[in-house]
């Protein structure tokens, strides 16, 4: 809004009013974040029995210790890096290529595959068919389980399809006048314009196979090929931290203790990658929610 | 949809001859999704005959016994249908009426924020909550709750709310709250930045308050975002976030906390009443359908004919 706004002095304290309020919200995101990050460095006696503390004495990076000598929380890491990696590139190079030709009006056979595709968005197997035909293909164990049968997302070929159709169609006459076949103006002429989408999608799925848990939880049984989320899972939901880490725990109590202390300093190991890469691609991600939101 | 054409000898030619120069459109671009879909998306579609079936792994789909309604019937007549139905319902509608409005409201109050760079940083904030993994927030949710936890130390109590069936959709709902509803302003608040100026100035001229800018500006902008937002949440009752009710779940919150999909994994894969628990989900998959297409019938006639 660029027109000058003039308030009352009623106006005034209705818009303090809101202010307070999106003051109040903006506290209830902030203040759990920040009480993680603290109790992270807390020494669990004085975190269990007392809560945060504010003396040097009481902080520590004990936490940090028992989180990072675990070889498991590294693995996870390398794991989880390598999975929504592959993950995003395969599953964004499926969906572009799919949504081409759906955004062709021309292209014979159209409507037919759109449905094909937007079936599946609304019905599908569940959970146990699926689940055996993954393993009757063999892929229990295998990451193939968590990549292939989510690679094609109709949502995010709908997204591809609608940044296509918004290129101006005068490009793709000039490129066949040209004697551009269709692969050719495709990759030379409308992916490299497509950049700000492409990003969106790869971002989308790298974060959206980065978060999750269960395909991993129900296909992955090798402790060796879990995934981040499946290991700090065990820590922070399950109660069970791993044996390394509260090895030298003198009793029951005291191991409870740091059990709870831990969980603040694996939710700030584990979330922190994510976090701090989030305000540089947060544009991206608001333009996903708006391109959806053409054809909401 | 069109009547069935019968195209003549030249349509079809023409057609033919369009698939023969633009074959690569086919093999490159749509064939390796089709093929993926068809795979994990529709052989799976076959294998819900397992739900008709008195489902044995050794003997496979095609030996084991048909027994075609009896599993649907086990759960229609179960005495946990009801519950389940009413937790799946409970949970899913107090869900969207809880968290509807605080997205519209978070915009309206951010449009008022005169200062861009102040505005930015609330959104930057507000936004954050969304990238935050389902068990790293339930982790949280955990750890804040624990008897020996910031809350009931402020509170001064020693409860333990995670398993207090009564607190398990106050906790859901709350947390979905404030994971989502920063994320979820996002489309209002791109509505609200196409308000005109010009209405502003006319709002200003007319000598209307604030209250009733927003009420007769704000409002009518983002109704018509508001009404298939409702719709498109509405038409996923039965299709909540499994993850999340699964990582909240203990073995004392489970009489609110379990759920159709929550149960379905359960029996499935923890039990491995495979034929059963596949006719569980295929009911709920069935129901969470028919409530699509009537939801996909009004927003076509709300979006001028076009759906999705």
């Amino acid at each position: 809004m660029e027109s000058r706004q003039f308030y009352t002095r009623k106006d005034k304290v209705v818009l303090w009013c809101g202010y307070i309020l999106l003051a109040l919200f903006s506290l209830a995101v902030l203040v759990p974040l920040i009480y993680v990050v603290l109790a992270s460095f807390i020494d669990p006696v004085v975190l269990t029995n007392q809560g945060i503390s504010f003396m040097p004495e009481d902080w520590t990076l004990e936490g940090y210790r028992r989180v990072f000598q675990d070889d498991m929380i590294g693995r996870g890491f390398l794991n989880s890096f390598l999975y929504s990696t592959v993950f995003a590139v395969f599953s964004t190079v499926i969906c572009l290529l799919a949504a081409y030709p759906l955004s062709l009006p021309q292209f014979v056979g159209r409507k037919a595959i759109n449905t094909f595709f937007l079936i599946t968005m609304f019905f599908g197997g569940g959970l146990m068919p699926t689940y055996l035909l993954v393993s009757n293909l063999n892929l229990i164990n295998s990451p193939l389980a968590l990549i292939l049968p989510g690679a094609v997302n109709v949502w995010n070929i709908i997204l591809a399809r609608t940044y296509y159709k918004s290129i101006p169609l005068e490009l793709h006459e000039a490129a066949a006048l040209d004697g551009a076949s269709e692969l050719q103006y495709f990759f030379r002429i409308l992916i490299p314009v497509c950049k700000p989408i492409i990003a969106v999608l790869v971002l989308y799925q790298f974060v959206g196979m980065w978060n999750s848990y269960f395909d991993a939880m129900i296909y992955l049984e090798d402790q060796s090929l879990q995934p981040l989320q499946l290991v700090i899972r065990s820590i922070l939901v399950q109660n069970t931290p791993r044996p390394g880490m509260v090895a030298d725990a003198q009793n029951a109590a005291m191991m409870a203790k740091i059990a709870e202390q831990l969980k603040y300093s694996t939710i700030v190991v584990s979330s922190l990658p994510l976090l701090v890469m989030y305000p540089f691609f947060q544009k991206y991600f608001e333009k996903g929610v708006m391109l959806g939101s053409v054809k909401g | 949809m069109s009547l069935p054409k019968f195209p003549d000898a030249e349509t079809r030619h023409k057609k033919l001859v369009y698939i023969k120069n633009n074959w690569q459109l086919y093999v490159f671009f749509a064939l390796p999704a089709v093929l993926l879909t068809f795979i994990f998306k529709y052989i799976p579609m076959g294998g819900l005959a397992i739900a008709f079936e008195d489902y044995n792994n050794r003997l496979g789909i095609f030996g084991s016994e048909w027994i075609w309604f009896e599993n649907f019937q086990r759960f229609l007549s179960s005495t946990e249908f009801p519950r389940l139905m009413v937790n799946t319902l409970k949970l899913s509608v107090y869900g969207l009426l809880w968290g509807f409005f605080p997205p519209i409201i978070l915009a309206i109050l951010l449009s008022r924020v005169r200062r861009v760079g102040i505005r930015k940083k609330i959104q930057l904030l507000i936004y954050a909550p969304n990238f935050i993994s389902v068990i790293v927030l339930a982790g949280m949710i955990i750890a804040f709750l624990s008897p020996v936890g910031p809350i009931n130390a402020a509170l001064g109590t020693q409860s333990n709310l995670m398993t207090d069936p009564a607190a398990f959709r106050p906790i859901y709902i709350i947390s979905g709250i404030w994971q989502g509803a920063g994320w979820a302003s996002i489309i209002y608040t791109a509505a609200l930045s196409g308000v005109s100026g010009d209405l502003v100035d006319a709002c200003n001229i007319d000598g209307a308050s604030l209250l009733q800018q927003i009420w007769n500006v704000d409002i009518p902008t983002l109704k018509p975002i508001m009404v298939i937002q409702f719709i498109l949440s509405a038409g996923q009752i039965m299709n909540i976030g499994f993850e999340k009710a699964l990582a909240l779940q203990t073995d004392l919150n489970r009489a609110a906390s379990e759920i159709i999909p929550t149960y379905v994994y359960r029996l499935g894969l923890e039990i491995g009443d495979y034929g059963y628990s596949t006719a569980v989900g295929l009911f709920n998959a069935v129901i969470n359908v028919v409530l699509l297409l009537a939801v996909n019938a009004i927003v076509s006639k709300l979006n001028d004919g076009e759906g999705l």
